[in-house]
Formats: C-alpha cells, sequence, structure tokens
C-alpha cells in the first residue's frame, strides 16, 4: 500500500515577502521563474495546501481559544476510528487510500454536494485527480464531524484547502 | 509576424501628430494593429510592475471608465498596472495601445501576449521606435516612456515607488507640459511613495475617473456603474473585509470572525459565482475584470 505522507513548504517569492509590497524585493519575472520550478502536475498532487501568514508578537502570545492538540488528537482519532470499521475486512484502513471504484462505494454526497462540486469542477477547471482527491479530503472532513453523508460545506472546505492546482501559479 | 507590421516616418502621413510638437521623437516609429488617433482624447496610465491589490482594482476602474467615455489609454503592456490598465481598457469598450521597449516582432514580456492580441482585436495596437528584433534592453523603457507621455493629454500614475520607471514618464510629461494625475495612497505604502511625492510637488489628484474626464473636458454620462449587489449577512462580511484588500484565508478568518466551515462555504460559492478570484493561490481578492465585462 502506499502510505506516503509527504508535507511540503515553500515561500511564494524568492525574498519570501510577497505580496507584502513594502518588503518584497522581487520582480514579477523572478517570481514566475520561482514558482514555475513547480510543476503543475506536482501539485496537482497535493491534497491540501493552505497559506501561512507571518504573526505578529501579540499574535504569537495571544491565546484565541481555539481548539488544543490534545482536543484535534481526539477529534483524529475519533475519525480513524470511524474509517476502520467502515473498512473493516477491507485492505485498506484510510480514506487516502480509496480507488476511484471504492470512492464510489464509500463516499455518497448529498445532491447539493454533488451539484456544488460538478460546478466546481468545470468553473475551476479541476484535474480527474483532483476530484477524487477532493472527495476523499471531503469524507475525511465529514468524518471528523462524524457526518454520515458528504455535504456541500464539506465540499467547499476540501475545494478551498486545494488551491494548489486550481489555477497556475501566476502573480 | 513581420507581414503586419507597418512603419511611419516623421512628417508623413499617420504619424501621430501628437508627436510632432517635441523635437527628440522618434524619427520612424513600427506599429502594428491601429495607431492612436490624433482626435480622440487620450490618457496614458502608467505605474509599478509589482503593485498591490489597491493599485490592481484602481487601474482597472480608472481605465474602464475613461475608456467607456470614449478616452483611448496608453501604456507599456508591462507587468502589473500597465497591463491591467490596457485590460480595464478592453472592459470599457475602447481601443488601447501599447508603445513598446522592443521591436514590434517581440512580445515583452510573454506572459502579456494574450493581451496583446486581445488588444488587437479590439481596434488597439502597438507602437515602437525600436526595429524588428529589437529585444528589451533596460535602457528601452525609460526612452520609450517620453512616447507614452508625448502621446497623451493626461499621464495618470497608479503606484510607484520612490525610485520608479513610472517617475521618468511623469518627468517627460512635466517636460511636454502634459497634466499629471497621481492616484493618492497611504504614506506608510512604499508603492504609493512615488505618488504621494508627485502630489506634494503639485501634481493633480485622481480621486475619482471624474476628475480625470473633467480636465479632458468630458462629461461624464452616468454615475459610476459600480452597482452595489445585495449580499446577506456571510457573504456581505467577506466583500466588504476585501474591499481593496488581497487577504489569505487566515486572515480573512480573523477580519470576519466566521467559523471555517462557514467560510470556505461561502467564500467558494462567491468564487463560483465570480465575485472573488483566488490569485495567487489562497488569496483572495474582489473580481473587478469579471464586473466591467458583466454590464
Amino acid at each position: 500500500m502506499d502510505c506516503i505522507k509527504m508535507v511540503v513548504t515553500m515561500n511564494p517569492c524568492p525574498c519570501g515577502f510577497y505580496p507584502d509590497m513594502n518588503r518584497c524585493t522581487c520582480t514579477p519575472g523572478d517570481i514566475n521563474r520561482y514558482l514555475g520550478k513547480i510543476s503543475q502536475p506536482f501539485l496537482d498532487r497535493m491534497d491540501l495546501c493552505v497559506h501561512v501568514e507571518p504573526l505578529s508578537y501579540e499574535e504569537l502570545k495571544e491565546n484565541r481559544g481555539e481548539s488544543t492538540s490534545a482536543q484535534m488528537r481526539r477529534a483524529v482519532q475519533k475519525a480513524q476510528k470511524l474509517q476502520q470499521e467502515r473498512y473493516q475486512g477491507q485492505k485498506i484502513r484510510f480514506n487516502s487510500e480509496l480507488s476511484v471504484k471504492e470512492v464510489q462505494e464509500y463516499c455518497h454526497l448529498t445532491r447539493e454536494a454533488e451539484q456544488l462540486l460538478a460546478q466546481a469542477f468545470a468553473q475551476l477547471k479541476l484535474s480527474a485527480r483532483a476530484y477524487h482527491g477532493i472527495i476523499k479530503t471531503a469524507r475525511t472532513i465529514a468524518d471528523l464531524e462524524g457526518a454520515e453523508l458528504i455535504g456541500s460545506a464539506h465540499i467547499s472546505e476540501a475545494v478551498c484547502l486545494r488551491s494548489a492546482d486550481k489555477k497556475i501559479w501566476r502573480l | 509576424m513581420r507581414a503586419d507590421v507597418v512603419y511611419y516616418d516623421r512628417g508623413c502621413e499617420g504619424y501621430p501628430k501628437r508627436l510632432m510638437p517635441y523635437k527628440n521623437m522618434p524619427d520612424r516609429l513600427y506599429s502594428k494593429g491601429a495607431v492612436p488617433s490624433d482626435e480622440k482624447p487620450t490618457v496614458a496610465i502608467v505605474g509599478a510592475r509589482m503593485c498591490s491589490a489597491y493599485g490592481r482594482s484602481q487601474a482597472l476602474r480608472f481605465a474602464r471608465v475613461l475608456s467607456e467615455h470614449g478616452v483611448q489609454i496608453i501604456s507599456g503592456l508591462a507587468y502589473g498596472i500597465d497591463a491591467l490598465a490596457h485590460r480595464g481598457a478592453l472592459n470599457g469598450g475602447g481601443a488601447t495601445f501599447a508603445v513598446l521597449g522592443c521591436g514590434a516582432d517581440i512580445c515583452y514580456p510573454k506572459e502579456n501576449y494574450p493581451l496583446l492580441l486581445d488588444m488587437l482585436e479590439h481596434g488597439g495596437g502597438i507602437l515602437t521606435e525600436f526595429p524588428h528584433g529589437d529585444p528589451p534592453r533596460s535602457w528601452h523603457f525609460p526612452l520609450r516612456n517620453r512616447v507614452i507621455s508625448a502621446l497623451s493629454d493626461v499621464v495618470l500614475i497608479i503606484e510607484a515607488k520612490e525610485k520608479s520607471g513610472s517617475l521618468i514618464t511623469a518627468d517627460y510629461a512635466l517636460e511636454q507640459g502634459k497634466t499629471i494625475f497621481a492616484l493618492p495612497g497611504r504614506v506608510n505604502d512604499q508603492l504609493s511613495a512615488g505618488c504621494n511625492r508627485l502630489i506634494a510637488q503639485g501634481a493633480s489628484i485622481a480621486l475619482s475617473p471624474t476628475d480625470v474626464l473633467e480636465e479632458l473636458g468630458i462629461a461624464e454620462k452616468a454615475e459610476e456603474t459600480e452597482t452595489a449587489v445585495c449580499y446577506s449577512k456571510e457573504p456581505g462580511k467577506i466583500m466588504a473585509a476585501l474591499q481593496g484588500n488581497r487577504l489569505s484565508m487566515a486572515e480573512l478568518q480573523k477580519k470576519t470572525g466566521l467559523e471555517f466551515l462557514v467560510l470556505t462555504q461561502v467564500l467558494l460559492r462567491l468564487e463560483l459565482e465570480g465575485r472573488v478570484v483566488e490569485n495567487p493561490p489562497g488569496w483572495y481578492e474582489i473580481n473587478r475584470e469579471n464586473r466591467g465585462k458583466k454590464k
């Protein structure tokens, strides 16, 4: 089974400050060359892609009442358990391992979610790989909530977390 | 590509009359597509290549509104403000012209080739003093700026750092006796420092396209068509937060106070409706291009 978990990071530009125009010293050409090093087919294989902001000192110190690692761990364990139960007797254990055929079997979308995904697929010009990736991510998001069916909220979140392949990287 | 390029010698028919009063203009001007009309009011819109979300939206807006009023827009086909000025003019349905820093057979930067084709298709054209095959050398660009300003009645500078090529255009405009407009910005934004400096030195303040139209003696047709779309609660919050800003998802969440699940749902809907665009990936801003086209 291919159970490789890959986590990678990169800067938005060579100097690292774009789009903070007061600090970024790159030219448009610099940025295009820099982003162009990562090919689209490679980005296409990323299921989650988020932009991380620089934090100010106050923000670093501040406790914003968000969930702690321990709470997140419990939520993840719960979702894992759900998946183990779902895939009992199968060769797979987690949503990420679902084959195309299994996606159809285990990932049921509400009608609303189906329509949203169809629209997003057409308008954001998603690839077939992205399509299945989004469903699998949405399945996990639904599992974290303990939801049986994948709703449009889950699809939305999965699509928003996939900014890498929505468009070519450009300025 | 070579076949459709023509050239005009100084003093001959077709050579833009606006260039005639000045001594240091090119003796031969190569052109592809149309040449700017000598009669129509003309505005040059220039600015930084690396521009902010504010600069992007204002370049599109000024160019679109001016273009809707029959003003020809001249710029330099560079990244950033230049390209957006051409794009805005096309959205407004008018002709727009680029003065290049290379031969007419070269598109620099090549990323703007689709834009160039669009311009040619919609009654615009490109002009250059550099012969075929002349590559875009760095010293060409300050040089072509004198042609950009000379071709225009008004030069509008959208965003410029304290040391910027756009300020060279402004210098030429001053020398040639053109009216200079500068878009004001925040004093701590480096990208507005050049514009604010110009204003301090006596340039006109471009508060809205109306100001530029007034200078040209054109009556404004109607209220600017930034039709207020009524948004319900959550989309309204997002659109308000994005007004003039480019924000990441985390910043959006902080500003709107929406739950992540709600935020992504509304955001995706807005994106699919074409009201918000993601550019670059992970950053959201209001989609101005679309709005101009829809009307």
